[in-house]
């Protein structure tokens, strides 16, 4: 009896303090102070931002695998070299977002088993195909046109880590774009052929990239607390206007048209797009997308052919190891 | 199979001669040398760089964030070691 009423006040006693903490916690972020690794926060906090973070890095790895497809065929050797940059740039950045996750206590290698076991999601678009060159063209200037828009606020996120890795990804993120947009600029500029093949890749990405923003904002069901927690600093639907209002000037200056025909510049200076196929969303998020099948075997196979570098690597730091404390006791 | 982990290192950067090495992030390599050549391809891809450190996490010992205020309020409390706690009339000029 008197154990278990020494239990219940100490639980309560944590409960509050755990209160406490809470508003203290809410108050750091209020006054736009950044929480570090170790730093006392709710369990919810990390919870959410474990998986933002590390679907985020699930997603530059897999983002590799369509760009990938084109390297042995590019143009130019200068497509080549830009081409090979970006990928490499996207491991990179795949790898700063493990880092910043790792800080949150899962280890990389738990959340990269997660992704392979397919209990992790990764960004949606990844799941369609590249079917001509234009689509490299197009992935840069709206793929990484939408994730910049998307990354730029992360920059100012309350976490401290996930903060400073968007930082380096965005310095980085806007050549990606810069030569999407080339790549767009010299096929519209060239043969009618060429200019097809931009408009028919523009009209196959075009609705999957505005996707990438996520739900619309009265079903997202991931925003209010974020919001609170200024991890998300703009709704959905604010970052998808904003990327569209960007995104029809440089369509127009490529000759290139929207398909949405029913889009029209309201007063304010807005264009107003047409209602999104909600439906194709969330089939792709369901694993039903064209490629879902293809990204994650081809993930697992990388990850199983690279097993014998990983065990090899360890075996020699091991060797190492003995044979230095071998010498040490001599 | 659940993948085993890779020791953790720290990088640190010197952007150019004369300052110092600065901390840039993490990365996974069982042995330092393996850790050299990782740091330079995933934080000096656009040379960012002259000099790397990488130095293993668990080797850091890292002050308690609870215990801040214990750890630097006295030194808060000093103000008499800032130059402007002292008055020194206009006439003297600069000091």
């Amino acid at each position: 009896m008197y154990t278990q009423a020494l239990n219940s006040s100490d639980g309560e006693e944590r409960h509050i303090e755990d209160a406490e903490r809470a508003a203290q916690f809410q108050a750091r972020i209020d006054a736009e102070e950044r929480i570090e690794p170790n730093d006392w926060m709710p369990a919810a906090y990390r919870k959410t931002l474990t998986r933002q973070i590390s679907q985020h890095a699930h997603s530059e790895i897999v983002g590799m695998l369509p760009e990938g497809n084109w390297i042995t065929r590019a143009p130019s050797l200068r497509r080549k070299a830009a081409l090979l940059a970006k990928v490499q740039d996207e491991c990179g950045h795949g790898l700063y977002l493990y880092a910043a996750a790792e800080t949150l206590g899962s280890s990389r290698e738990e959340l990269v088993d997660l992704m392979l076991a397919g209990k992790a999601k990764y960004s949606s678009i990844f799941n369609y195909p590249t079917l001509t060159w234009a689509d490299i063209g197009t992935i840069g200037w709206l793929v990484d046109g939408a994730a910049i828009m998307n990354q730029i606020p992360l920059c100012r996120c309350s976490y401290g880590p996930y903060a400073r890795a968007m930082i380096r990804v965005c310095k980085e993120e806007s050549f990606h774009q810069r030569q999407g947009f080339e790549i767009m600029l010299t096929l519209c500029r060239g043969t009618d052929e060429q200019k097809a093949m931009a408009q028919d890749a523009l009209n196959r990405w075009w609705w999957p990239v505005l996707m990438m923003f996520g739900p619309p904002d009265q079903v997202s069901q991931h925003s209010d607390t974020s919001t609170k927690w200024k991890i998300k600093r703009f709704s959905n639907d604010e970052l998808r206007q904003k990327f569209v209002d960007a995104t029809v000037p440089q369509a127009q200056f490529l000759g290139l048209s929207i398909p949405d025909p029913g889009m029209k510049q309201n007063e304010a200076g807005n264009w107003e797009y047409s209602a999104i196929d909600w439906e194709e969303f969330k089939q792709v998020l369901a694993g039903n997308g064209p490629c879902n099948r293809d990204r994650l075997a081809a993930r697992r196979k990388a990850h199983d052919d690279g097993a014998w570098v990983r065990e090899a690597a360890v075996a020699y730091a091991e060797k190492r190891r003995q044979r230095s404390t071998l010498q040490a006791a001599e | 199979m659940a993948t085993p982990n890779t020791p953790l290192w720290e990088v640190f950067i010197r952007s150019r001669n004369g300052l110092a090495h600065k901390h840039v992030g993490s990365l996974h390599a069982t042995d330092a040398t393996l850790a050299l050549q990782a740091a330079r391809d995933i934080y000096t891809r656009r040379g960012e760089g002259l000099s790397i450190w990488v130095v293993p996490s668990n080797a850091i010992t890292a002050s308690d964030p609870s215990e801040k205020g214990m750890m630097f309020e006295p030194a808060e409390s000093k103000i008499y070691r800032h130059p402007t706690f002292y008055d020194v009339p206009e006439e003297v000029g600069h000091m």
